[in-house]
């Protein structure tokens, strides 16, 4: 196997007071597509600026591309696509200037970068809107604009911090077919997301993060496996009541988990779960049977809903 | 459109009172607000804005007027140079005042904060925001003028009981700059456009016999610099200031108060096109 | 993991060559850039400022001045060019205030384009390097308009006057440099450069000896204009532009001056953007 792109081992970031990363350890290997989860505050971004080699680590080692960020930041930044968790384009550029001001950065000449902007204003839709001032874009164009900044150098490694936040379902599904054609082409991307649907898509390997510790790692399938079953089974009793039904029925299937709008039971078989409590006269204003997925795997490590 | 509540609700009064969608006769409470608003943002500055004629009256009636002497005034007297440029600042200090807040202040809110929309959206009429906006630039204006008179008595500046009336005077130039700037902010679209503000007030305050008498200029430009707002402001201010007073005074306050009131008519037309049509 | 030295990382260590020598560069590019979006305010600014400075202060000032006090009453020479080695330096402050200030404040707050600059191989330090060559390159190019205006006035009759072009790039980074330093720790606007336009930049450029010679203002208020980068400065712009009459020492004084305001503080902006983008 070939040697991983990213070794982060202890990694610590504190500010005054706060611990924001407190001791993690992961690798990517190259090619790889590797996910953070976690939610809110839980250090997701911090790690990110730490690997975009933008902060200082405060303990622990790190190595991008083999190379320590604390002295090599230039050399592994050239290697690197960021697209951060907020838009920070030029708001007094225009569409097309941000990103030929930006490929600049890295020292390509002016015939390429303005041929790869155009590339990429077309990878990111915007071609109509290549003149356009950055303040007269919506969100989801802005977001776009600031991932096709990310790839005007061709990066080895693109850092996504919560990339599709803020587009529409069909904008959302285009940009994962984008990044997905990068990963064949072989670029490590690193991406944290509120979206469970999106880390089982793109992510190979996640690790689950909350409060700056690593709670579990593994391929979105095996964390299902290990962390929640195979199916849930989801009951709506009513704001009132959910509550004091999730009590009720606390032995029902293998677990139970009280929500405020609803209470999910974890099951190997929800549809027989569901048979048995409507024989028991118990009747939900509705019901719902699905498979489980990463939601459940965070609630169970957390504790608490991804999306808050 | 947001505002129309307005007129749909009384439409009898409309016809009786013809500027009743224009004016709730509630301009106090957009006063309210942005008093509110100043004084939780940054009062230093808005109080600080006093010290700006203070230093151009120390420098250059200080520095300037130990070697420039004497200046002639209206009436043939010869005046000490500070006396002479200290009115000019206060009528520059209302103009200035009052232009900011008539343009930059509004220009912001009716672009960005959107504020105005919101204020329309309620039983405000356009007339309300107005008078409302006006009315804190006059405040402040006025504010400034007294701050400033009183810095003037101290160093013996205010050369005859006139002066009193400089208060007056120097609110009416106030309005007068308050309600044109605010309808010419109506028509920009971008801080660009804005800049046009300072290119036109800059030189007015150099060039407006502020620092020199008017007699400085050949004849034909005379005519040009007298019809420029500020020439007659910084004229009513100093026939005052210095006492030499005239009946032909009267014209400087004519026309200033008709500069006020196409302004204030242009203002409530802009702003009834902008948020109510 | 064993740490990879693996050839490829050493190749890697050559990959940021370009961006770590012409950084700054690229930063100045991308600044210019924006710049030309203010292309005509910039442009009706460096044309305007002079004629109407010249104009209202040297001329009709000057009028008033040489009515009272004969043609060559202030230092030898005329009111006017008198005046207009100042006047061309408090027009390079006010240019560099304009770029070092909320250029900077909206860099590193409003537009953070500074924190997007900084995930590309360009480090903080080039970030305020590169501002400061936009900076230079705008001071350069205004103080030459303006220059061209002082001789077309007649404000500048020694040969040497074209130095003065030098000299007001000098001042407008003594005084903006500093500045951008300030700026560049503000955390948390309450209208500080508002402040500072007001108390620093209003008072300096008023006390500076501008309009007239700093001996004539009260002893209790000559300090300001040893603080000030725009007195020192034009004092070196007059010896240039019509020979005024200074002694070497004191020239040695208002160029060191000049130098201790820029170096030092270019080098604390640099020290404080690093801080800041890199926490
Ligand atoms: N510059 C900073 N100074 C002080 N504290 C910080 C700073 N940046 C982050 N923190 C703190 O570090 C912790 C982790 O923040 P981080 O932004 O990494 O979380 P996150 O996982 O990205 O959250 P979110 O999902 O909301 O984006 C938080 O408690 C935050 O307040
Ligand atoms: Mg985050």
């Amino acid at each position: 196997m070939s040697s991983p792109v990213i070794v982060a081992s202890d990694l610590v970031k504190q500010y005054d007071e706060v611990t924001a990363v407190g001791g993690i350890s992961f690798e990517v290997a190259p090619g790889e597509s590797f996910g953070l989860l976690g939610p809110n505050g839980a250090g997701k971004s911090t790690t990110m600026r730490m690997i975009g080699a933008v902060s200082t680590r405060t303990s622990g080692r790190l190595e991008i591309l083999g190379l320590d960020p604390d002295a090599y930041g230039p050399e592994i930044r050239s290697q690197l696509g960021v697209v951060p968790q907020s838009d920070n384009l030029d708001e007094e550029l225009r569409v097309r200037e941000n990103l030929i001001v930006y490929g600049r950065y890295f020292g390509l000449p002016a015939a390429h970068v303005r041929s790869k902007a155009d590339d990429l204003l077309a990878f990111a839709q915007l071609e109509d809107k290549a003149k356009a001032k950055v303040t007269d874009l919506s969100g989801g164009m802005k977001r776009r604009l600031t991932i096709a900044r990310g790839l005007m150098n061709d990066p080895r490694i693109l850092l996504l911090d919560e990339p599709t936040t803020g587009l529409d379902p069909q904008a959302r599904h285009i940009l994962w077919d984008r990044l997905f054609r990068l990963k064949e082409e072989g670029t490590t991307l690193v991406l944290t997301s509120h979206y469970m649907d999106e880390a089982e898509q793109l992510c190979d390997r996640l690790v689950v993060v909350d409060k700056g510790v690593i709670m579990a790692e593994g391929t979105p399938a095996s964390l299902i496996r290990e962390y929640s079953t195979r199916e849930v089974l989801e009951l709506r009793f009513g704001a009132d009541h959910n509550a004091s039904m999730a009590e009720r029925l606390k032995n029902v299937g293998d677990r139970v988990e009280a929500l405020p709008d609803r209470v999910l039971i974890y099951t190997a078989d929800g549809e027989a779960e569901l048979a048995a409590l409507t024989d028991a006269d118990i009747r939900p204003l509705t019901s719902l049977v699905r498979r489980s997925s990463l939601e459940d795997v965070f609630l169970r490590l957390t504790g608490r809903s991804l999306i808050e | 459109m947001t505002g129309t509540g307005v007129e749909t609700r009384q439409p009898a009064s409309v016809r009786r009172r013809p500027i009743g969608s224009l004016y709730a006769g509630n301009a106090r409470a957009v006063m309210y607000r942005g008093w509110r608003a100043t004084k939780s943002t940054n009062w230093l500055v808005v109080v600080s804005g006093v010290f700006e004629p203070v230093f151009y009256l120390l420098s250059l009636g200080i520095g300037l007027g130990s070697f420039v002497g004497t200046v002639t005034a209206g009436d043939g007297r010869d005046i000490s140079y500070a006396a002479f440029i200290a009115p000019a600042l206060l009528a520059t200090a209302a103009m200035n005042g009052a232009v900011y807040d008539s343009t930059w202040n509004v220009f912001f809110k009716i672009r960005f904060a959107r504020l105005y929309e919101g204020m329309l959206a309620t039983s405000l009429g356009p007339l309300d925001v107005a008078v409302g906006e006006i009315s804190l630039a006059l405040l402040r204006g006025g504010a400034y003028a007294v701050a400033f008179l009183i810095v003037m008595q101290a160093v013996g500046l205010n050369l005859s009981w006139w002066a009193l009336l400089a208060l007056p005077a120097v609110l009416l130039v106030a309005l007068a700059f308050a309600s044109f700037g605010m309808g010419i902010t109506s028509y920009m679209k971008s801080f660009q456009q804005m800049d046009i503000i300072n290119f036109i007030m800059l030189p007015m305050f150099l060039l407006s016999a502020t620092f020199y008498p008017l007699s400085v200029y050949p004849p034909g430009v005379q005519v040009v610099i007298q019809a420029l707002p500020l020439w007659q402001s910084v004229e009513l201010v100093r026939s005052l200031t210095t006492g030499a007073v005239t009946v032909g005074i009267l014209w400087h306050v004519l026309y200033l108060a008709v500069m006020a009131t196409l302004g204030m008519i242009l203002t409530t037309r802009r702003l009834r096109r902008l948020f109510l049509d | 993991m064993t740490t990879i030295r693996l050839p490829e990382s050493e190749a890697l260590k050559r990959a940021a060559v370009k961006p770590r020598r012409f950084g700054a560069w690229y930063v100045a590019e991308h600044r210019l850039r924006v710049m030309r979006s203010y292309v005509s305010t910039v442009l009706v600014g460096a044309v305007g400022t002079p004629l109407l400075y010249l104009f209202a202060m040297g001329v009709g000032l000057g009028a008033l001045v040489s009515a009272n006090l004969g043609p060559h009453a202030v230092d030898g020479v005329s009111y006017l060019q008198f005046v207009a080695p100042a006047l061309l330096c408090s027009a390079a402050v006010t240019v560099a205030s304009e770029e070092l200030t909320y250029p900077i404040m909206l860099g590193f707050k409003w537009n953070p384009t500074f924190i997007g600059i900084s995930s590309s191989p360009i480090t903080p330090g080039q970030i305020i390097d590169g501002m400061v060559i936009a900076v230079t390159v705008r001071l350069v190019a205004t103080s030459a308009i303006y220059w061209a205006f002082m001789l077309l006035f007649g404000a500048a009759p020694a040969g040497t006057a074209v130095l003065s072009v030098l000299i007001a790039t000098l001042v407008g980074l003594a005084f903006g440099i500093p500045v951008m330093a300030y700026v560049a720790t503000i955390q948390q606007d309450t209208g500080q450069i508002a402040m500072l336009m007001r108390f620093v930049l209003l008072p300096l450029t008023l006390f500076s000896g501008t309009f007239f010679p700093l001996t004539a203002m009260p002893i209790y208020l000559q300090w300001i204009g040893w603080l000030s980068p725009i007195w020192h400065g034009t004092q070196l712009a007059r010896i240039v532009s019509y020979g005024a009459q200074v002694p070497a020492w004191l020239i040695v004084v208002h160029v060191l001056f000049l130098l201790v305001l820029i170096v030092p503080f270019w080098m604390l902006s640099r020290h404080i953007a690093k801080r800041r983008l890199s926490s």
